[in-house]
């Protein structure tokens, strides 16, 4: 257990150095001078010059990427091209935004795909299977954007029942906060409900034709006894690993969201950096979100360890 | 959006999940509606091209905010412009995105995917693990950074969502390549000296083309859902040309009054992707030999 977990380890610290590598490659090698990118191709030569020595570009880029990385081995995001400020307040309260939102969001999509995949899975001969598997794939075409923005149109403007946009801190008012997160939440959630609903009915069909299912019910548990006693922790590891992938999937999706409802969260400072051209701070917030996708997909193996104790002992 | 990951058609074999199915005989439902949204539109694209309603990009004040009607069926927009027209010339930009990111993804990712199956050891190792480490990216965000660097457009979204899925491609064809290189056939092939190309080119990629083609529409679906994310964003299409994410993006300040402007470019949206994921899903039925095998 131990010898995996550090070869866990060892693989999430060795996919980070990489992506920070390829991020700095791409975003600060390949477009040329950032100096050029950030005060446009009529600069003249002095305003240049000016600009690499107050940023630091000048210097060369193995000393740019030691400093960057070191950096933010020790919490320090770096300093923005275009405004000058600190990076490293905003991107923490950022994160933390999105940290909420998204959480919420994977909530509220367990909470719709696990009853329904599972009903829809010991229905799935019946008209009801074939409604929520309709459903979720009717669920799965349709982009979270276009959710925000019927609720929006629907919830906030026609019926008024909650705010289309903003964002109130819990500190502030927990009342405030969840009629601010709640719309935001539930259009980053429902959308992939609808995909690991799908997953979760595969999983939960394979399941009900192993044959340990069929020796509980022969022992005298009830079909719902033997798939929840038996069945679903059988069904987790496919779940958790599509879990893992959506998590990813919706640290993307509340860049879009964010949008939506002016949620100051760090997709929204991403679209900002981008559109200002602000190279060092979309090279953090990038490797941030990528952290966040990579550190997720290390805790799934990690859990898969303690669902199936059989890859416990299987080493490397 | 893996790009964003977002398909499960690329990932579950539901249809094997399902145990025996009860099937229409000669006719697949899932093949049929896919194939019918997909055409229908390839089929507006195509008409766009010699017929819309009106200009869709010429702005039209005295007719500005229009509701749906006879004259215009999806309304205006705030400068008079048609949606209608505009949905039409959206769904060319929506396929040819389409059609250079999926294509780019095979293009690069399909050779790899064969090399790294036929050549295990360092060579086969190393390819995927640089696969593993794009993987960490997801397609948007590559589109986001691609476009941080070289300036956001059309193009710029097309290849960074190109790029997004060589890992998925990669990955397939590897695995459809390690299966081949069990056959008796290509053990033949081996015994009788055929060289590594030759056994690829006639025996590998032949058989993992069902795979391949199920890919395309499945990335196809998911390159709609990331370009009209990053019109949404303003990283897209640069106006006027017409997409349906900058489309569904103008739409938000007319909401609850004029759903329409919304209501139009959403639902050509999901029409196009919820096609793509039908088809591929169809298609991976009847293709896919490694589904066949177990249902």
């Amino acid at each position: 257990m131990r010898r995996q977990i550090t070869w866990l380890v060892g693989q999430l610290a060795a996919t980070l150095a990489l992506a920070s590598v390829l991020v700095f490659l791409v975003l600060r090698v390949l477009p040329g001078d950032s100096a050029v990118v950030a005060l446009g191709v009529n600069a003249t030569p002095e305003a240049l010059a000016a600009w690499r020595a107050q940023h630091g570009t000048d210097r060369p880029l193995i000393t740019q990427y030691g400093d960057w990385v070191g950096g933010l081995l020790r919490g320090d995001f770096g300093r923005s091209f275009v405004t000058g400020n600190d990076l490293t307040p905003l991107v923490l309260d950022r994160v933390q935004v999105t940290l909420i939102l998204v959480g919420l969001g994977l909530v509220i999509a367990l909470a719709i795909a696990i009853p329904l995949g599972t009903l829809a899975a010991v229905k799935h001969r019946t008209a009801w299977g074939s409604v929520i598997a309709g459903a979720s794939q009717l669920g799965v075409a349709v982009p979270n954007f276009l959710v925000a923005v019927l609720l929006v149109a629907f919830v906030s403007v026609r019926a008024g029942w909650l705010p289309a946009g903003g964002w109130v801190p819990p500190a502030v008012s927990m009342a405030e906060f969840w009629r601010h997160v709640t719309l935001p939440a539930i259009a980053l959630g429902t959308v992939q409900g609808a995909i690991i609903t799908r997953y979760v009915r595969s999983a939960v069909i394979e399941v009900m034709r192993e044959d340990f299912l069929r020796t509980a019910r022969a022992a005298g548990h009830t079909r719902a006894s033997a798939l929840v006693r038996h069945g679903l922790r059988n069904a987790g590891i496919p779940i958790v690993t599509v879990v893992g992938v959506q998590v990813a999937a919706m640290l993307v999706g509340a860049v879009v969201v964010e949008r939506v409802f002016v949620v100051p969260g760090l997709g929204s400072l991403l679209v900002d950096s981008v559109q200002q051209r602000d190279l060092q701070a979309v090279q953090s917030i990038v490797l941030v979100l990528v952290a966040l996708v990579v550190v997720g997909n290390f805790l799934v193996d990690l859990l898969y360890t303690v669902l199936d104790p059989r890859l416990r002992t299987a080493g490397r | 959006m893996s790009a964003v990951v977002r398909g499960p058609s690329a990932l579950v074999p539901e249809a094997a999940a399902v145990g025996p199915r009860r099937r229409t005989p000669g006719v697949h439902l899932q093949l049929v509606v896919g194939a019918a949204l997909v055409l229908l539109v390839v089929a507006v694209a195509v008409a766009s091209f010699f017929w819309t309603p009106y200009d869709p990009v010429r702005a039209q004040p005295a007719v500005r905010l229009q509701p749906p009607g006879a004259q215009h069926w999806f309304g205006t927009d705030r400068f008079g412009r048609d949606v209608l027209s505009q949905v039409m010339v959206g769904a060319r930009l929506t396929l040819y995105v389409g059609v250079v990111a999926v294509g780019i993804a095979a293009v690069v990712g399909v050779p790899v995917g064969i090399v790294a199956g036929m050549r295990r050891g360092v060579p086969g190792a190393l390819l995927m693990r640089g696969s593993d480490v794009l993987l960490a990216f997801p397609g948007l965000l590559l589109a986001i950074i691609l476009g941080a660097a070289f300036g956001t457009g059309t193009t710029t979204a097309m290849i960074a969502l190109g790029i997004g899925a060589v890992p998925a491609f990669a990955r397939v064809a590897r695995s459809g390549t390690l299966q081949v290189m069990q056959t008796d056939y290509v053990l033949a092939a081996r015994a009788a000296n055929r060289s590594a190309w030759a056994i690829a080119w006639r025996h590998v990629l032949p058989n993992i083309a069902g795979m391949i083609v199920v890919q395309c529409s499945v990335h196809f679906g998911l390159a709609v859902l990331a370009e009209a994310a990053l019109s949404f964003l303003g990283l897209g299409t640069a106006p006027p040309t017409p997409s349906w994410g900058r489309m569904l993006q103008e739409s938000q300040q007319f909401l609850g009054v004029h759903d329409n402007l919304a209501l139009a470019p959403g639902i050509a949206i999901a029409i196009a992707v919820l096609g793509f994921n039908l088809l591929g899903d169809g298609l991976r039925d009847v293709l896919d030999p490694r589904l066949k095998s177990v249902r």
